[in-house]
């Protein structure tokens, strides 16, 4: 039974008629202390998931809310080494599985022989690497291996076929399927042929598909949760974070739920 | 000599992006490898190079210098008397040209010092392509006169403000544009660097430099020289330079990195000193970063070496030792822009003066009969009032 916490997880909300919320946060943004009280409000107000993004100096896959969430963390000093110890250190308050969005370089620096143990010990279910394609993540797969701990992969709207039955193939945890071409940000609309591909995603998959970038309101979340098996939700989640805006957030996490009517 | 497994130089390259990006990267290759095969592709980049950038460029005997220095024959491969003054448009007319090929008819591309930014901003302009150019913004302050000749080209240049405000955060903005724009766009990256196939691509572009060396220095000397010495921002000039040399066992190469201040104040920008591995911008190869995995600034005077990591071709060339990769401070460079301006008549870039800084001190311990070969990549135009700061009105 190895790597299936977070598909259990996300199985698990939709058996019980929900679609799955995974919210992105920023590890730091507004200091080390803040991480505690933010993952525990977000396992409190419904989340299924939680995506623990670790600031990195070069975040090309990021807009600027994340850009400037990351530059927030940085100043206060947060590297993943100084995450990973403060989640060890409330694991046992948390029920649902973290996820860890770092750029590969953070990782290689961190060390690969200890890093699946010490994800074990933090409560971190699943890795998300932007800057690692299915290509180059043999690595870290090895790494990754007789541990509990998923390499998440993501496909985009440009990927062609045989690409997505790659990455569907070898995928774990969940498949994050990227909504729009560009980089982490709130948009107001998305592509026509998104339905479609979600569905063949699903279709190739065994792993849930999961859609993010640009999903910003309840009516995205509603909409892009039906069209997969849950939804990623980012930059809107790390802007009312940090202007303590509790109550988007559990809109939010409230528009994902009763939803399993239209898939 | 340089195993080239999957954009792979030993264990340095690879492709470490963003999935959207994979998809634009295995077009790219392919479109190149079939304009390769294509004479046709060829005989038209021939044609641009000769008519438009005034190729093939001097082999020039640097007498003087030659006899200042005391020890080998020095000749410079004078790439500054390219149209746009420096080696950058080598690539930037390569690229443009391929990207037509694959139908695209919008540019981006980031610059440092700017002379790549304005060698793309004319090759755009003379092939009727649309660009924007992605520029630090402590980068626009100290080249704003390039600022002004990308716009008037018809580039739009976009300051970029985060993180150090030079050429890495430039890089990290142009792939963002370019990962939001990929269907209509190429992304002419301006060093050898980034994801395979661009390490690759630039090479080959930049190969023309060596390859007219090789042939000129037979001319004059009816022999190979047994240095070349070239800079090394993200490493173009250089393995454009070296390429057509590395199995001729007997030609030593040197590659010159930027000691800003000195490697020992960490204000530098000297990555393969630093010896740290890592991945920045696609790639694997040795990048200065803390010891969590976060990117460093790089320091140097001249803004085209001002980049904290080297080309993948590069690592693995000083890796295998085929190369010998050392570096030259702020003020040796500036001491050699003034040597090569005063006993020959030529202002060096501020980059390419870390190569005859370099040279120099080379030359002397080589003997007289032997040859070495500088590869002069651009000319000090674009440098003058950061020179003048920096000697505070003392020189002149
Ligand atoms: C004149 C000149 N030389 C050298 C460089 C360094 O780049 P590279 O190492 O790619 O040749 C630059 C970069 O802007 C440049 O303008």
């Amino acid at each position: 039974m190895t790597k299936k916490l977070v598909t259990q997880a996300i199985v698990q909300c939709n058996e019980q008629g929900d679609k799955a919320f995974v919210p992105y946060i920023m590890a730091g943004d507004g200091g080390l202390q803040t991480l505690k009280k933010t993952i525990l409000f977000l396992q409190e107000a419904g989340a299924t998931a939680i995506e623990v993004g670790i600031p990195f100096s070069d975040p090309v896959a990021d807009g600027d809310v994340i850009q400037q969430a990351g530059e927030r963390a940085l100043a206060e000093g947060i590297t993943l080494r100084k995450i990973m110890t403060e989640l060890a250190s409330f694991k046992e308050e948390v029920q649902i599985p973290l996820v860890i969005m770092t750029y590969l370089n953070p990782v290689l620096s961190y060390g690969l022989q200890s890093i699946a143990a010490d994800c074990e010990a933090s409560g971190v279910y699943g890795l998300i690497v932007p800057d690692l394609p299915l290509e180059e993540s043999g690595l870290l797969k090895e790494a990754l291996k007789n541990s509990e701990v998923a390499l998440i992969q993501l496909v985009s709207l440009t990927s062609p076929a045989e690409r997505i039955e790659a990455i569907a193939k070898a995928a774990e945890g969940f498949i994050y399927a990227v909504t729009v071409n560009g980089i982490t940000g709130v948009r107001s609309s998305f592509t026509e042929g998104l339905e479609g591909h979600l569905e063949r995603l699903k279709a190739a998959s065994s792993v849930p598909v999961l859609a993010g970038f640009g999903i910003s309101t309840p009516e995205h979340v509603r909409t892009l949760g039906g069209l997969a098996d849950g939804v990623i939700v980012g930059s809107a989640i790390v802007t009312a974070l940090h202007e303590g805006e509790y109550e988007k957030v559990r809109t939010l996490i409230n528009a994902s739920k009763n939803q399993l009517t239209n898939s | 000599m340089t195993t080239e497994t999957k954009g792979r130089y030993g264990k340095f390259g690879g492709q470490f992006v963003p999935e959207t990006l994979m998809t634009a990267l295995q077009e790219l290759e392919t479109a190149y490898e079939e304009a390769q095969q294509d004479p046709a592709f060829s005989k038209e980049l021939d044609y641009y190079l000769k008519e438009f950038v005034g190729r093939e460029t001097p082999l020039f005997f640097a007498e003087r210098l030659t006899k200042h220095a005391g020890g080998a024959k020095i000749y410079l491969k004078r790439e500054d008397l390219n149209h746009t003054g420096a080696h950058k448009i080598n690539n930037s007319l390569g690229q443009a040209l391929l990207a037509i090929r694959m139908g695209k008819k919008k540019i981006v591309a980031e610059t440092g010092a700017g002379q790549h930014g304005v060698a793309t901003a004319t090759a755009c302009a003379l092939l009727g392509l649309e660009c924007v150019v992605f520029m630090g913004k402590e980068d626009i302050r100290r080249q704003e006169l390039n600022v002004f000749r990308m716009e008037l080209l018809g580039t739009k240049v976009v300051s970029v403000d985060k993180g150090s405000g030079t050429l890495k955060d430039a890089v990290n903005e142009a792939l963002r544009y370019w990962v939001s724009n990929v269907e209509d766009t190429h992304y002419i990256l301006g060093s050898a660097l980034g994801p395979h196939p661009f390490p690759q691509i630039v090479r080959d572009f930049q190969r023309v430099i060596g390859d007219e060396t090789r042939k000129q220095i037979v001319e004059h000397e009816g022999r190979l020289p047994d240095a070349v010495v070239a800079c090394i921002g993200g490493g173009s000039n250089a393995i454009g330079m070296f390429h057509p040399f590395v199995d001729d066992q007997d030609v030593k190469l040197y590659g010159v990195e930027a000691a800003g201040s000195g490697i020992s104040t960490g204000k530098h920008a000297a990555a393969i000193a630093g010896k740290q591995e890592g991945v920045l911008h696609g790639a694997y190869m040795y990048v200065l970063q803390d010891e969590d995995g976060f990117i460093q600034e790089a320091h140097s005077i001249s803004a085209g070496l001002d980049y904290p990591a080297v080309g993948p071709e590069h690592c693995h060339l000083a890796d295998i030792k085929r190369v010998q990769y050392d570096s030259v401070t702020d003020q040796q460079a500036l001491e050699a822009v003034q040597l090569l301006s005063r006993v020959e008549g030529i202002i060096p870039a501020l980059e390419s003066a870390h190569a005859v800084y370099y040279a120099v001190q080379l030359a002397k311990e080589m003997k007289e009969d032997e040859l070495l070969v500088i590869c002069l990549s651009g000319r000090g135009d674009k440098d003058m009032q950061t020179v003048r700061d920096a000697l505070g009105g003392q020189s002149i």
